[in-house]
């Protein structure tokens, strides 16, 4: 099937003013979920699109829906919507929030439509100033068009869209941490149940869908849930947005179907390793996800080849590393990462974490023995399952992912007691 | 900077309020009211978290908390010119450490710390969502600086003003 391509507009074209983004069609599926379908209708639809979450989890996002309680409940409804995007290999939400901030906005409509919100509250990381303002600019724009506040869209019910900014702390990409900070406190993630769609924002019921996943929605409402199936793969359908960084030739954001091989998204997408070097390493959903050797580059970016594969999708934020790069400093940046991002609720983590660094140190310092090797590998096991949120989780299998693959490159530090790769890039 | 108290100036109590009724409790606006304050006079002081609290109807320590807990607020002083390099996996890649380096010989300060006319300060942060033109460089809140690169310092240097 020819690639085509429903989230980013084409190089060198301005979909950013509501007018030029009209002109495209947009709009028209907000219109036809609000005049033409019920609430139920659109989760069906939804649900049999196959859509599942774009930021890291991978839930179906129909299925989430059908979590809220029916509208004309006695509390309001909300939509948080997590654009947080601060897993480190993760660029893409920002491509839409700068350059198709209206896609958002569309489908935060019809998703208000689908649980039948008050309103949507868009987080956005506090880093990311230019999509703020681009955002709020098509925020504003879509309020005095009439396609949002009261009667919007010319129905009854009234909705309307905020944009927060959050202020750099990791966690709050976390859903839970995400409404602890929307509310004004601490990034802390609650301990579940109650899920969000029982006790969310201000106690409230709340669905919580990152930035792509809203986005995606507009294409399905208008092009219909069968379309959407024919792109992808069975269980993991659409296009998503791959961001490819490190060394290659020509990292980027590409927007393709589920499923492309990783080895065509390297070579031919991001223009091939940098400087004809070898691939020696990929990390192929954000840090958070098991590292991969390069001869497993034949696998596909979907859910569940990459969990075949022993690692998972993540993100889709693909970090790749050649011949040079030496895999305990690579571990050290990330392990040091997790070490300044947990936010010190659970003792595995906040104490995992800091371990894990420290031994990564010693064994890059070639001050390492055998047995610190092993600790690494039992520190992670002892903070896998065990807490409130996933960063313990992440952190450990990021470590002990890049240990059991390149095992041999640590003992190498331990046994010659100095890094066998000194020119690496730094730590 | 002079010891006067500082205080929340008009303009920013008024952004403040403006934020409140978008969000069915007051606290909510407290993160956006820190942004405020800190556009206009770079930190967050005590003084000025307590004026806060007081406007959202919340404890002191709410707001400490707060300012505490997030990265980019900060309680103390920076520098006029806030350097945040990015040192997470993309922007190490690239040679981000080599750029913090470069920077701490030319400001002859480390991270962390402030030039003596308060000009510039350091800061290593993690990644900032730029890892298809690292290294990434932040400047206070501004705009991100793409695709900086060791070799370039001068560049970097001007672009940072």
């Amino acid at each position: 099937m020819a690639l085509e391509r429903y989230l980013l507009p084409p190089d060198g074209a301005d979909w950013r003013s509501l007018t030029a983004y009209r002109q495209t069609g947009g709009y028209e599926a907000a219109q036809k979920a609000l005049h033409s379908l019920t609430s139920e209708a659109l989760i069906e639809e939804v649900k049999a699109s196959g859509l599942r979450g774009r930021g890291g989890a991978g839930f179906s996002t129909g299925q989430k829906w059908s979590f809220m309680p029916k509208p004309g409940g006695p509390k309001p409804t909300y939509i948080a919507c997590n654009g947080d995007e601060s897993e480190p290999g993760t660029f893409k939400d920002r491509q839409i929030l700068e350059r198709n901030p209206h896609l958002l906005v569309e489908g935060l409509i019809i998703t208000g439509h689908a649980i039948g919100a008050r309103a949507a509250y868009v987080y956005l990381r506090g880093e990311y100033v230019t999509a703020f303002n681009t955002l709020v600019g098509a925020v504003e724009e879509a309020r005095a068009a009439g396609l949002l506040g009261p009667g919007h869209c010319g129905v009854e019910r009234a909705f309307d869209v905020h944009v927060m900014r959050g202020a750099g702390a990791y966690i709050c990409g976390e859903e839970t941490g995400m409404i602890e900070s929307a509310e004004g406190k601490k990034g802390q993630p609650r301990k579940r149940p109650p899920f969000p769609a029982v006790y969310g924002l201000w106690g409230c019921p709340t669905t919580v869908n990152n930035v792509e996943t809203i986005s995606q929605v507009p294409a399905i409402v208008r092009r219909g849930a069968n379309w959407f199936k024919t792109i992808g793969t069975p269980t993991s359908t659409g296009n998503t947005l791959y961001g490819i960084s490190g060394h290659v030739n020509r990292p980027g954001v590409y927007e393709l179907p589920f499923g492309t091989p990783l080895r065509e998204i390297i070579e031919v997408h991001a223009g091939g390793v940098r400087n004809g070097n070898r691939l020696k390493a990929i990390i192929p959903g954000g840090v958070s996800m098991p590292v991969l050797s390069a001869e497993q580059v034949d696998v596909r970016m979907d859910h569940d080849s990459l969990k075949t594969a022993g690692t998972l999708l993540g993100t889709g934020g693909i970090v790749v590393m050649d011949e040079t790069a030496c895999m305990v400093r690579a571990a050290i940046v990330i392990a040091r990462f997790f070490r300044h991002e947990t936010c010190g609720q659970c003792t595995q983590c906040r104490e995992g974490t800091a371990w894990l660094y420290k031994l990564l140190r010693r064994v890059e310092s070639g001050q390492g023995t055998m047995a610190d090797l092993d600790t690494i590998d039992q520190i992670g096991g002892y903070m896998e399952g065990q807490t409130i949120c996933a960063l313990s989780d992440a952190a450990a299998w990021a470590a002990t992912g890049f240990l059991r693959r390149f095992r041999s490159e640590f003992e190498a530090h331990v046994t010659g007691a100095k890094c066998p790769l000194p020119e690496s890039f730094e730590p | 900077m002079s010891d006067a108290v500082l205080t929340l100036s008009e303009n920013v109590k008024q952004a403040i309020l403006a934020e409140v009724p978008k969000y069915p409790e007051p606290r909510s606006a407290l993160l956006m009211a820190l942004h405020f304050v800190q556009a206009e006079i770079g930190h967050v002081p005590i003084s000025v978290q307590r004026e806060i609290a007081a406007l959202l109807g919340i404890r002191p320590i709410d707001v400490r908390e707060v300012v505490t807990f997030y990265p980019m607020y900060h309680e103390h002083p920076v520098g006029n010119r806030n350097i945040q390099v990015c040192v997470n996996i993309a922007c190490a890649l690239a040679g981000a450490r080599k750029i913090v380096r470069g920077l701490e010989q030319r400001l002859g300060i480390r991270v962390g710390e402030r030039t003596p006319d308060g000009a510039y300060s350091i800061e290593e942060v993690q990644c900032l969502g730029s890892c298809g033109t690292a290294v990434c460089v932040q400047v206070n809140n501004q705009p991100f600086i793409e695709n900086a690169r060791p070799d370039r310092l001068d560049d970097l240097m001007r672009t940072v003003g």
